[in-house]
């Protein structure tokens, strides 16, 4: 399906990335967003407010993140497309929704724009150092999608990324931003709406009145395992609970239903990884080293990288552009030919750890930490690439 | 259904049998029943009213949403055949907030607890209230936290017992007419269990009527509130409850405490009108925008 | 359809009652609320353990359906003679 022009802002503009995130939700046919100002995300519901009037929009300011990200989720089951934005603090307060999201299958885009932490840390400053919390940052288990731009066009270009994963699985989508390319100034070109391709929301085909169940798999294809939405108003009187629940959507309370209900929904996502995963890389096939980045710090490695490269070592660079599910097939092949990988990230050590996971121990695995406030020296990170080539 | 059903009738003679169902039967998912509360629990008689106050009223099932919180109340959602949402505990406002902008043709009505909407939940509820977004907050206030085993409440009466208060409670609950009425709802009563016809025509005034309305029902926990405070059972509640109530329309809702068996000032306190949400937001979109505003789909022929 | 005479006899009942013996939990409300004395409370028990209401005095019944809204288990009912449950008409 093409955009809907309607959202849609075709041109070049010179954009900050949470404004480009805005322009990218409406060109992804968002029509719902409620939020809480927090820096340095805020511009990105500032924009929203100002532009729904115009596109069929609605933005609602709620009185805390809690309700924010619930009452995205109510208009969801509306018939809206919802998306809620915020940072650190209020990303800890939005856990238990994200929670409620998964276990519902409720499709909708959370961005964070990170900034630096534990408490109110930073909240001007960049960091990246919510990536784990957007991992495991909700009790329970669950798979997560998470997507980590680097530049203002990539918050436009994958908040629609965005959009369609949370459509095409039922589920919420994380955008991983961070300080800097939320406030970095540059190009962004909007492409035509015959060129922005969208997920359509799948809804039931029953009629009003024929039995319908929210969680059933009888629509679907074999091996799909998302089954098809509906909303308020069309006669299916579904039932939604964040309660462990059968097909039916009624509360099931017992280690059976658990296991049936968790199975589908980390399944949805793990054997769709392939699908869901997109990484960049460039040399990396004669690599020696391969440096696995993202965000912004995907663009501050580069400097370090030219630099190894003109002395004549074989460094080869990964970025994330998926961050969550990770690419663990991919790592896992580099990581039986590479010597080490080189990690830098601005927290203080933690997609490190996943790399380290899939490398079991075989090459070396250095991180290159940062607290956060600022980028880091590619001076670091090229020394980094010295020390484990030796 | 699998349970035993045995009926009986007093005169099937003279009284041919006309009766195929219960009528509150027709707005319950059956097949979740016999439900989850305990004997004599008050939930169960609110939402009697409840479904005959939207069969009586002019609105359509399909046009019905329900949304509660978490809490023995909060379980309300899950029996009633009705768009149903359950949500997450305190937030079913805001959950119903979206949901109504999403689909303003929905009716929303809010069931939940004390704790959930008042605890929690507390200041979803006044701003909810000060927005006068179109909805309908029912509210079973049972004194304490049910589902959890019975510890204090917001709205727990001085000096009763709770299993956190096991002393007594030396905190002011909230008195929940005055709150909703000073946070701007449109339409604010307060009926007990007791008090059915009262409550079902209240509950029926109240979700024909636009923008923000608020009912308290008053209902016993037996199994805890009751029971710790050695009130008897839930019989001997709703005895009280005729006992203690005192009808008031239209009383200042400053003066509606409830304290521990004192009188319970019961009637409809507010009832007036207010521009809600949805239509300030239009006439102010269309003023300040004029051609340009384009009102979201949703919204056309049902907002004005 | 049946046509059902209005007021037969000037002692008929005008309305009855219907129990569902096994959903009750014994609570007493339709029993202590009916307003015409109908409900009695049960001295057996029924599968759950519970004391249902039995119908003492049939004839007071008017169909109020008083005991159906304070019934919590949705048990009871009770029909004015000649309508539906709920009120609408035959
Ligand atoms: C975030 C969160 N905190 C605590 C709980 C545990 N909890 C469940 S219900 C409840 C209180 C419900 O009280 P009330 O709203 O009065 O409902 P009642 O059971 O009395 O009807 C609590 C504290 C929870 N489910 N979620
Ligand atoms: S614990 Fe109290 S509120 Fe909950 S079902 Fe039992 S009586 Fe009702
Ligand atoms: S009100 Fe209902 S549950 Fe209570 S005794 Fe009567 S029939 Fe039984
Ligand atoms: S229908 Fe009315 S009169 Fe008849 S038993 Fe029930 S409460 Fe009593
Ligand atoms: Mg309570």
């Amino acid at each position: 399906m093409n955009a809907d022009p309607r959202g849609v802002l075709t041109g070049s503009h010179f954009l900050d990335g949470d404004h480009a995130a805005a322009e990218g939700a409406l060109a992804a046919g968002a029509n719902f967003s409620a939020g809480y100002p927090i820096t340095p995300s805020t511009e990105v519901v500032e924009r929203l407010a100002g532009r729904f009037p115009f596109t069929g929009g609605t933005f609602i300011q709620m009185e805390d993140e809690l309700a924010a990200s619930i009452a995205i989720q109510g208009a969801v089951w509306g018939g809206s497309k919802a998306l809620t934005v915020t940072s650190g603090p209020g990303f800890s307060l939005m856990m238990e929704h994200l929670g409620y999201g998964i276990m519902t299958e409720t499709p909708f885009v959370l961005v964070d724009v990170q900034r630096g932490g534990p408490s109110t840390g930073l909240p001007t400053m960049p960091a990246q150092a919510d990536m784990m919390q957007a991992r495991w940052g909700s009790h329970g288990d669950y798979e997560i999608i998470a997507l980590a731009p680097s530049s203002p066009q990539e918050c436009f270009d994958l908040m629609i990324r965005a959009f369609n994963l949370s459509e095409k699985y039922r589920t919420p989508v994380l955008l991983m931003m961070d300080e800097c390319v939320g406030h970095m100034l540059e190009r962004v070109v909007i492409p035509s709406p015959d060129k922005i391709q969208i997920e359509p929301r799948r809804y039931t085909k029953k009629g009003p009145g024929e039995q319908y169940w929210p969680y059933s798999l009888e629509e679907c294809n074999d091996g799909d395992l998302v089954p098809p939405l509906t909303k308020v108003g069309e006669g299916h009187f579904p039932h939604i609970t964040g309660l462990t629940h059968d097909e039916r959507g009624y509360p099931a309370m017992n280690a059976k239903s658990q296991a049936v209900l968790l199975g589908r929904l980390v399944d949805k996502i793990r054997k769709n990884a392939d699908d869901i995963i997109t990484i960049e890389e460039d040399g990396t096939d004669n690599a020696d080293v391969v440096v696995v980045s993202y965000g912004i710090t995907a663009r501050v490695c580069q400097p370090a990288i030219a630099k190894a490269r003109a002395e004549g070592r074989k460094v080869g660079f990964l970025r994330l552009v998926t961050v969550w599910p990770f690419p663990e097939k991919r790592i896992r092949e580099l990581a039986g030919r590479v010597s080490a990988f080189v990690v830098p990230e601005m927290n203080l050590g933690q997609i490190v750890r996943e790399v380290e996971r899939c490398s079991q121990g075989r090459p070396k695995v250095r991180g290159v930490t940062h607290a956060g406030g600022a980028v880091h020296d590619p001076e670091e990170i090229y020394n980094a690439i010295r020390e484990v080539m030796g | 259904m699998s349970e035993s059903y045995e009926a009986t009738v007093t005169d099937p003679v003279s009284a041919p049998m006309t009766c195929d169902s219960n009528p509150v039967e027709d707005w319950l998912r059956m097949d979740r029943m016999p439900h989850i509360w305990c004997p004599g629990c008050g939930i169960g008689t609110s939402v009697n009213c409840f479904t005959r106050a939207i069969e009586e009223s002019s609105l359509d099932r399909k046009n019905i949403a329900i949304v509660s919180g978490i809490g023995c109340t909060g379980r309300v959602a899950g029996y009633l055949l009705l768009d149903s949402f359950h949500t997450t505990h305190g937030r079913a406002l805001p959950f119903a907030t979206g949901l109504k902008l999403a689909s303003p043709k929905t009716k929303v009505v809010v069931y939940s607890g004390d704790g959930d909407l008042f605890a929690i939940g507390g200041n979803h509820f006044i701003h909810a209230a000060r927005r006068n977004l179109d909805m309908t907050v029912l509210c079973v206030n049972n004194f304490n936290y049910g589902m959890t085993g019975g510890q204090v409440a917001p709205t727990t009466p001085e000096f009763a017992i709770a299993s956190t208060t096991p002393y007594g409670s030396v905190e002011r609950p909230f008195n929940l007419p005055y709150l909703a009425q000073s946070c701007g709802a449109v339409y604010v009563a307060r009926w007990t269990v007791y008090h059915v016809k009262q409550l079902q025509r209240s509950i029926r005034e109240a979700l024909e009527k636009p923008g923000f309305t608020f009912i308290e029902m008053v209902a016993p926990c037996p199994t805890l509130f009751v029971r710790r405070n050695r009130l008897g059972d839930g019989l001997a509640a709703l005895e009280s409850y005729e006992e203690n109530a005192v009808i008031k329309n239209g009383a200042d809702t400053r003066e509606c405490d409830l304290g521990m068996g004192g009188p319970i000032v019961c009637g409809k306190f507010v009832d007036i009108d207010r521009p809600s949400y949805l239509s300030n937001q239009v006439a102010h979109l269309r003023k300040v925008l004029g051609d340009r505003y384009v009102m979201p789909d949703a919204w056309q022929g049902v907002v004005e | 359809m049946v046509e059902t005479k209005k007021s037969v006899a000037p002692k008929a009942p005008k309305g009855h009652v219907v129990v569902n013996t096994e959903r009750c939990k014994g609570c007493g409300f339709c029993a202590q609320f009916c307003p015409t004395g109908v409900l009695a409370m049960s001295k057996g028990f029924n599968l759950k353990g519970y004391h249902p209401p039995i119908v003492a005095d049939a004839a007071k019944c008017s169909g109020c359906d008083l005991c159906g809204m304070y019934c919590p288990d949705f048990a009871i009912y009770g029909v004015k003679n000649g309508r539906k449950p709920g009120g609408g008409d035959l």
